[in-house]
């Protein structure tokens, strides 16, 4: 299994000059490996947008777990707040908002992006195997004894002293993004927008309907809302029912769905 | 922020006690009580609401089953357990059943990291009241929040209906925001406590709550908490006048009871939070914490042993007491004013108050300015800025009163837009502005001319 596990790059530490894997490490990645790369594989096949967020959510799920049990905790849960939580949050969040689904036109809309497609992920592979490699055949650094402990004070270490200008240069380069997000959406308004109490001042000026519109059904013998309320006087509230129902011709008048006996009871009632 | 600084920083950033070395059946042990803890907790909770807002809307609430109606929760349980299974046609099977299990299960975990209480002995082991503790932990507690709220968002997608996309769309927008507020709130306690483990928090409030010196904190965490767990004022999601049920409407049966019990858990774990962070955690309160103190025994009785936990329930208790108190008073807000809130008070506010906080640990730490110093400056600034806008403010109003002497009293028109109004200040009623004569004659006066006019008309347009 050791020989097996050398390839792999966060691994690496288990060859025979580092400590070994502890068992509980062995199961855990045993396991959640397939899944990893099962998940990243139905990301690709899925045929709804949904389940390919889910699954690619599920593939960061899996990563964190692992840079968790690599001693890197603070790493392994930002991931999971920034990227499952936040990140995957709002692309579900647009998903369901505009509702893409595989019934989308396949027409290409950007010229020539299938071949940079192939170029980007040809290349992304080398560097991967290269990166791999030179993990697993030179020398590795980085990959001393570190206590889990200490990683949050180490990474901050890094992060405000030799890191800090690209720090800076990221944080800079989203404020941009999220301006040009503003910039795009942003809409000049001619007139102030009016609020609650001007918009209730004006109803009552207008003299309009002032109450709630009337319900449907409610007076009615029925209570769907199919059916129109009626008034006090019995006539039907024009008012109460839906206007695309209407539209439709779904609207059914309370005579016309009573039941003949109980009509008929009414009738002798009266 | 240079290395120096860093490491002059009262860093405590690993747990405090030992974590790590229970043997495997205190660990499920610990792991079944915290279980079993939060369910009770849930049921309690439930009758708790129900007996608490019954008493504010002068009603006894459920008394039947059980003493007191304790009982009630169980027994709706129940029921809600044998009811029929509905999934909507239009539903996407596989994401409808998961969704109720995704909002329910990290509801569980974010558990994991609570501390109970302090070193404590089981069947013979000396071991922390607390399932495990990180370096990250509380960190991990948002992380794992984060995963429950696709429970919401799927469960809406999933349900193929309109209300529970709708809800979805809201819980998550909602979420997302306050847990920006939320965490900010959390990195003034980090800065005071030099770390991010609960035992190691609870750890440094021995002398001091968090809540009294980071009191703007622990207020911007008590509003957003509320906004968190989607309860009344903020439960836009679920808001039954605009959604029907928002993200569960299509739920029945025990599907739609996890979602419940995920609700109040969270309600719990929140509330948990909150006392860890702010309150102490199981720290007893002022005047217990110094029954028995001597120097053999500097934490004193009741802050040893399993008394902790009788500080630690009650806490949240009161938090939850708080939760029901606000159901029970206040209006659901709009959703406009609601996300205002989120995004133009609590989250500048608390970037300011970090900067402050910031600012005043690093002037006191690294220039060893001392607080006293610091005090009398920021103070004296302070003041000068109050006076200076005191000074603004009685200017401006008095330009203000000046400006509105000008506009002339428009003349009364009693029936103005067709309806019967009253006077506004400056007017006066016409019957008494021409005769003198006793209100009583003045009011029958005053009806008779306009009483003509239609007082709706234009409403049948």
């Amino acid at each position: 299994m050791r020989t097996i596990l050398a390839g792999l790059p966060g691994l690496a530490a288990a060859t025979a000059t580092a400590p070994a894997m502890g068992t509980g490490e062995v199961w855990l990645f045993w396991i959640l490996a397939p899944i990893a790369v099962l998940a990243a594989l139905g990301m690709l096949v899925a045929k709804k947008a949904v389940h390919s967020a889910l699954l690619l959510a599920l593939v960061m799920f899996c990563l964190a777990v692992f840079y968790i049990a690599e001693q890197a905790p603070f790493l392994g849960i930002v991931q999971i707040v920034v990227y499952t939580g936040a990140v995957m949050m709002l692309f579900l969040f647009v998903l369901m908002l505009v509702g893409v689904d595989s019934s989308d036109s396949l027409v290409e809309t950007l010229r020539g992006q299938r071949l940079a497609g192939l170029l980007a992920g040809a290349g992304f592979a080398a560097l991967l195997m290269g990166g791999i490699g030179s993990a697993a055949l030179g020398t590795r650094a980085g990959l001393g004894p570190q206590s889990a402990s200490r990683n949050v004070v180490d990474i901050a270490t890094l992060l405000f002293t030799r890191y800090t200008w690209a720090f800076e240069i990221t944080s800079a380069l989203l404020i941009t993004a999220a301006l040009g997000t503003m910039v795009l959406a942003h809409r000049e308004r001619t007139a102030p927008r009016p609020t609650q109490r001007e918009l209730s001042e004006q109803r009552f000026r207008s003299g309009g309907q002032l109450t709630p519109l009337p319900a449907p059904g409610v007076f009615a013998r029925h209570n769907g809302v199919h059916v129109p309320g009626l008034l006090p006087d019995g006539t039907p509230s024009e008012l109460s029912i839906n206007k695309v129902l209407a539209a439709r011709g779904d609207i059914r008048s309370g005579q016309e769905l009573d039941t003949p006996g109980i009509a008929a009871s009414t009738e002798e009632e009266k | 922020m240079s290395v120096h600084t860093l490491g002059r920083l009262p860093l405590a950033y690993q747990p405090a006690g030992t974590f790590g070395t229970d043997p495997w059946w205190l660990v499920v042990l610990k792991a079944v009580g915290i279980f079993v803890f939060l369910v009770v907790m849930t049921l309690l909770a439930i009758w708790w609401e129900r007996r608490v807002v019954a008493r504010m809307q002068h009603r006894i609430g459920p008394n039947r089953v059980g003493p007191q109606g304790l009982l009630q929760s169980l027994a709706d349980g129940i029921k809600l357990a044998l009811k029929e299974d509905i999934v909507p046609r239009a539903a996407d099977k596989v994401v409808f059943v998961l969704a109720p299990v995704l909002a329910a299960v990290p509801a569980f975990m974010a558990y994991a990291v609570m501390p109970f209480g302090p070193q404590v002995s089981i069947f013979g082991h000396r071991t922390m009241l607390q399932l495990t503790d990180l370096p990250v932990a509380v960190l991990y507690v948002i992380a794992v929040t984060s995963i429950g709220v696709y429970g919401i968002v799927l469960a809406g997608w999933s349900s193929g209906s309109t209300y529970p996309l709708l809800g979805a769309l809201r819980s998550s927008a909602q979420v997302i925001s306050y847990e920006i507020a939320m965490g900010l709130s959390f990195v003034a306690v980090f800065l005071f406590a030099g770390s991010m483990s609960t035992s190691q928090i609870v750890n440094q409030q021995t002398n001091l709550w968090f809540a009294i010196p980071l009191l703007p904190s622990f207020l911007i965490y008590a509003t957003a908490m509320v906004g968190e767990t989607n309860r009344a004022p903020f439960d836009l999601p679920e808001a039954e006048g605009e959604l029907v049920g928002g993200f569960h409407t299509e739920y029945s049966s025990l599907k739609f009871a996890l979602f419940f019990l995920a609700e109040y858990i969270n309600m719990v774990t929140v509330s948990t939070l909150a006392t860890t962070l702010f309150l102490g955690g199981w720290r007893a309160p002022w005047p217990l914490s110094l029954v028995g103190v001597d120097p053999a025994h500097p934490e004193g009785l009741l802050n040893t042993g399993w008394w902790p936990v009788l500080w630690f329930i009650a806490k949240i208790n009161i938090f939850i007491f708080v939760f029901i108190w606000l159901r029970g008073t206040l209006p659901r807000l709009r959703y406009d004013q609601f996300m205002r809130i989120g995004w133009k008070i609590l989250i500048p506010v608390s970037l300011l108050w970090i900067l402050a906080v910031a600012a005043i640990r690093a002037l006191t730490l690294d220039i060893t300015l001392d607080r006293r110093t610091l005090f009398v400056w920021v103070g004296g600034v302070l003041a000068v800025v109050f006076v200076v806008s005191l000074a603004w403010d009685t200017l401006a109003e008095r330009r203000g009163a000046a400006g509105a002497q000008d506009v002339p009293a428009a003349g009364f028109d009693p029936m103005a837009g067709g309806y019967p109004v009253p006077p506004l200040p400056g007017q006066s009623l016409p019957a008494y502005a021409d005769l003198a004569v006793s209100p009583v004659s003045a009011r029958a006066g005053s009806a008779e001319p306009d009483g003509t006019r239609d007082p709706v008309e234009g409403d049948d347009a």
